[in-house]
């Protein structure tokens, strides 16, 4: 590959890695896996003057829940340290189901969670997940850390909140209310191709009753959509085929897919709806019967 | 002691790949592996227009940048005659765009830098100021009235039609359909696809400024072909042209023609007096070479009641890009496309082929195809399918209908092949039971009552591989035959070399295991090259399926050249008349006494210290094969397929493949080739295709979009043989890289439209990605062209 002259540092802590960011203006990209930009840098669609490249940085690579059920995604985290974490299909069921579909397996091994979010392509993985999930982003900058909700954090295609001199640090996901079920279903034209749909679903409970609900859209939309209305839907109800129906139709509604070579609106509609059904219909606490 | 020939690695062993040992440890030597002392680099700006008139080109900000060397533009070009060079079927193709560009990609200038990232850089300091046109993307835009004319540059060119074709009997066959009881019609789109083998294209010209001889290390897989056309496209004297094709990271067609990259480089090379390297980009590759398919067709089949296929028609509309440049046997314009319903027992048919230009990449070769067969074979499986459906009779059944019988030998097809041996109906038995059809029927009987669709699709065909004969097939005039050269050192080891060209097909490993069963020579003992047009004897090249039935025919009579001196020696070292002698794989022995002989490396030694009177010294020899016929491998390829009717998916649930290549050299290797073209099978049927948008976009230019099935999708193959060897190969083998490429698409597509049987769909053409299978379902209606690029 031969892309655009750039320089290159790779410091070893944070703050070091903060001042280069504040010292390149705006004109440096971060390098964590690399498995977005370094394409982009190929084709010459990005042309950064400067890498910081943060794989040196000790301490980032990690992914565990706090005590109080707070679970951590460090920026060095790779897709494959989670889909080869066999707790987290009981602790993290949406992120478990993402983890083994993200990408192919060589992109796994290498590309970050964190900076896939950061990366903000409206057909990321990724961020239905983390917006299903309730989750945010942690910051760093020149004068310190602030939290910003994932849901929140994607501002158009490829664009995110992060100030140009800040570094995202972490994502988190809150503790559950009650009981934690979910999935994630995409479908691809082959391994590795972006997702034509993908339906991110997360469902609190206690009893039989649904405490609390994200469902998060990935490909049909100018960017990731939190389908709220139809998670709202389920909260204090139990999941019956009829509900599930109603949430289906209230996340088919507010995708906003186009028409492409991956298929017509209507049809990519019809897939949001038919996902929603068959991750809300798989999980335990779904009823056979309308109540 | 009679020699174990599968232990020496003679015919039917499953000898490792010589090649593999460096290919796996990354120890191959490719075109970009080679470095030469002053080297250049050379990058070329392509452009982002389909169709547009150049007004000028600004190349003042190129040359200011350091490390600069050259900077080529098509009106430098046109002043040494260099701005078009001939095609393969006798169109001209521009080298660097003058007038217009007629493609997306197409090239427009080339850089040449102390290194490709300062030749990038200054390609993207041209600046071309564009007069944009309307782009033409398919065959009914450049028929329609008024439609701009692509090549404005030819002077009889008033449409954008290229050829207007026909083959077959027309009156014959409108009898046939005036006397049916039932006619069949269907209207299908292979689309444009790309060979697209991991290595790219690329060259390395080196002009030597002291002995003025041209060297080019040239991704080709066709060395010889290439050195005839650089010498009539350069105008240098061919005995100083010496091209080398190194290590190939595969070709499947695409590295066949001559392109723009490979002119320039060596104009640049004999410019500068220093190699100029030139390396190609994926999204080059994808975008400017050599396609395959994007062929429509209107079939009909005259049908008798009872079954029987009476005659067949069929017309083909092909989009060719903007300039011909497919590579194919002169005479035959839409290549062997009516080699479809060989294995038919039909008595009449008639093709008619339109072929015409669009604003898309040229080059129409054949991707892993002998000529347009895939096409032929596709379009005659789906036809055989709507027939036997609208007759009501069993898909199987309707086959074995209408083969031809196995005692029907030499037979004419329809459109005038002879084909001269077949057990087609064998083939198909054996397919039917190892996939378990009765039981499949039933199955799909039961989940239908349970809501799930499951079909079952079967590809039956014979296919023409192996071009060929010199009564017909000739590339620009050169027939196409192909060589062998061996030479027998005193031990007893040996070097052959062919005019044949490996990409990938493990030559070096099948070659010595024919003079092994040829000779008795341990195929260890071996040494096979090729692609060095300095050493290697000329040959057309690999390609179509050829090596074996022509390369590998040269191979076999170059070896019994050898053993027939030898067996001169042997009689001198055994002090008797030849007459008395036998042969037995590796020795000759006296008939009398059987125990008094002498081997094959005792002849090579005498050959070269103790030769009879009157002979020759040495032991070395060529021969140079013209085939009397394609051979004509068949097969019979049985997909069950499950379709999701809530999104469209479908999993392939078993896949049988039945091959017939007649006698198998390497079986090991005839399972790989197989298993490699059902992958490409169904990559076709599922995913794979290159579509333009309305302004003549291409969609497809990486592998994000260009979609290339992982060892995820890929299902798994079961497979199964019979063997008929062919007639008139020295060693009854047949073609067989290309069968399962081309007769295996259609297999998965019937599939997928026997799950939708009944639902009023009668074709989706291929790719049959999710969207468009859930789009016939729920309409009830064929989803036909190629997939649309619609955007709201």
């Amino acid at each position: 590959m031969y892309p655009s002259r750039f320089s290159y540092d790779a410091p070893t802590t944070v703050a070091e890695a903060i001042d280069l960011l504040r010292r390149a203006g705006g004109e440096a990209k971060v390098l964590a896996g690399g498995q977005s930009l370094v394409p982009m840098m190929k084709l010459r669609f990005a042309s950064p003057e400067m890498l910081v490249d943060i794989n040196n940085i000790p301490g980032l690579a990690y992914h565990s829940a706090d005590p109080d059920g707070t679970y951590r995604i460090g920026a060095l985290c790779r897709h494959e340290d989670l889909e080869k974490d066999a707790e987290l299909v009981t602790q993290q069921p949406t992120i478990a189901a993402a983890a083994p579909v993200i990408a192919d397996p060589i992109v796994r091994t290498r590309g970050t969670v964190v900076g896939s979010l950061c990366h903000a392509d409206p057909q990321g993985d990724w961020a239905s997940v983390m917006s299903a999930l309730g989750g945010s982003i942690v910051a760093e900058g020149p004068s310190g850390r602030r939290s910003i909700q994932c849901a929140e954090f994607v501002n158009g295609p490829f664009q995110n909140l992060l100030e140009f001199d800040e570094l995202a640090i972490e994502a988190f996901v809150p503790p559950p209310v009650g009981a934690r079920s979910g999935g994630y279903l995409k479908l691809e034209r082959r391994i590795g191709d972006f997702a034509t749909v993908g339906v991110a679903v997360s469902v609190e409970s206690s009893g039989d009753q649904v405490t609390r609900a994200g469902i998060g859209l990935t490909g049909v939309g100018p960017s990731t959509i939190c389908a709220e209305a139809a998670a709202e839907l389920l909260v204090g109800q139990d999941l019956n085929p009829e509900t599930i129906h109603r949430a289906a139709e209230l996340a088919s509604e507010i995708s906003q897919p186009r028409s492409d070579h991956r298929g017509s609106a209507a049809y990519k509609r019809h897939v949001v709806a038919t996902f929603v059904t068959r991750i809300l219909s798989s999980l335990e606490l779904a009823t056979r019967e309308a109540a | 002691m009679t020699i174990d020939e599968v232990k020496i690695g003679g015919l039917g062993a499953s000898r490792p790949r010589v090649e593999d040992n460096r290919f796996i440890r990354g120890m191959g030597n490719y075109v970009d592996d080679i470095v030469l002392p002053d080297m250049l680099h050379m990058e070329v700006l392509r452009s982002p227009l389909a169709h547009a008139r150049i007004r000028s080109i600004d190349v003042a900000a190129a040359w200011a940048i350091p490390g600069v060397r050259l900077v080529l533009t098509g009106e430098m070009m046109a002043s040494r005659n260099l701005a078009w060079m001939p095609t393969l079927s006798y169109d001209t193709q521009a080298v660097l765009a003058t007038d217009k560009v007629r493609f997306q990609g197409q090239e427009i200038a080339c850089v040449v830098a102390d290194d490709p990232y300062i030749a990038k850089d200054a390609c993207e300091a041209i600046v071309v100021d564009y007069e944009r046109l309307p782009a033409i993307v398919n065959p009914t835009q450049a028929m329609a009235d008024g439609a701009q004319i692509i090549r404005d540059d030819k002077e009889n060119q008033h449409d954008n039609l290229i050829f207007d074709w026909e083959v077959g009997d027309k009156e014959g066959t409108d009898s046939a359909f005036a006397e049916a009881d039932v006619v069949s019609e269907i209207e299908l789109h292979y689309p444009r696809s790309h060979p697209s083998p991991i290595e790219t294209c690329g060259s390395i010209a080196d002009f030597d400024r002291a002995t003025s001889k041209l060297t080019v290390y040239m991704t080709t897989q066709a060395p010889h072909i290439i050195r005839a056309a650089v010498a009539m496209v350069a105008e240098l004297p061919e005995h100083m042209i010496r091209i080398v094709s190194p290590d190939l990271g595969g070709g499947f067609g695409n590295k066949v023609p001559v392109y723009p990259g490979y002119v320039v480089s060596i104009l640049a090379s004999i410019l500068l007096e220093r190699p100029v390297k030139w390396i190609e980009d994926k999204t080059g590759n994808l975008i400017s070479t050599g396609f395959g398919r994007d062929v429509y067709l209107r079939g009909q089949m005259a049908l008798r009641k009872d079954g029987k296929i009476l005659g067949v028609r069929m017309h083909t509309d092909s989009d060719h890009g903007a300039f011909f440049s497919d590579a194919q046997p002169s005479k035959f314009k839409i290549g062997l496309m009516h080699s479809a319903f060989a294995c038919y027992d039909i008595p009449t048919a008639h093709l008619t082929a339109r072929g015409v230009y669009t604003n898309k990449a040229p080059g129409g070769v054949a991707y892993r195809c002998s000529f347009r067969v895939t096409e032929a074979m596709f379009f005659q499986e789906r036809m055989v399918q709507g027939a036997a459906d609208d007759l009501g009779i069993d898909q199987a059944e309707f086959r074995r209908l209408n083969f031809v019988r196995d005692d029907d030998f030499p037979h004419r097809t329809p459109f005038g092949f002879l084909t001269d041996s077949g057990q087609y109906g064998k083939c198909l038995d054996i397919g039917l039971e190892a996939i378990g059809y009765e039981d499949f029927l039933k199955q799909k009987e039961e989940a239908k009552n349970r809501g799930r669709l499951l079909g079952i699709g079967i590809s039956t065909m014979t296919e023409p591989l192996g071009a060929g004969n010199s009564r017909e097939y000739d590339i620009l005039g050169i027939k196409m035959f192909d060589s062998a050269e061996l030479r027998v050192h005193m031990s007893g080891k040996a070097i052959l070399r062919t005019g044949a060209k490996s990409q990938g097909q493990g030559h070096e490993t099948t070659w010595a295991q024919i003079v092994a069963h040829e000779l008795g020579i341990p195929a260890d003992d071996v040494v096979v090259e090729e692609g060095d047009t300095d050493t290697a004897p000329f040959g057309m090249g690999t390609y179509a399926s050829r090596s074996t039935p022509v390369a590998g025919a040269a191979v076999s009579m170059v070896s019994r050249k050898i053993r027939a001196k030898a067996r001169k020696i042997a009689a001198h070292l055994l002090e008797v008349s030849e007459e008395d002698i036998d042969w037995e794989l590796g020795r000759f022995y006296l008939r009398s006494s059987p125990d008094r002989g002498v081997t094959i490396q005792e002849c090579a030694m005498a050959a070269y210290s103790n030769v009879p009177d009157g002979m020759e010294p040495g032991l070395e020899n060529n021969a140079y094969y013209d085939p009397p016929n394609l051979t004509w491998p068949f097969a019979c390829y049985i997909a069950t397929v499950e379709v999701d009717p809530l999104t469209g998916v479908w999993d392939v649930l078993n896949v049988v493949a039945v091959d017939d290549c007649g006698v198998r050299i390497n079986p090991m290797i005839v399972e790989g080739q197989i298993m490699g073209g059902l992958t490409e099978a169904y990559a076709m049927a599922s995913m794979q295709f290159i579509t333009f948008d309305n302004e003549g976009n291409c969609v497809g230019s990486n592998y994000m979009d260009y979609l290339l099935p992982t060892a995820w999708e890929t299902p798994g193959f079961e497979l199964h043989e019979v063997v008929t060897p062919c007639p008139h190969h020295p060693i009854g083998a047949k073609g067989i890289g290309e069968c399962a490429t081309v007769g295996g698409p259609a297999a998965f597509v019937n599939a997928v439209m026997d799950a939708l049987k009944g639902t009023g769909v009668r074709n989706v053409d291929m790719p049959l990605l999710p969207d468009r299978v859930y789009e016939a379902l729920t309409t009830s209606s064929d989803v036909s062209g190629a997939p649309p690029i619609r955007t709201d």
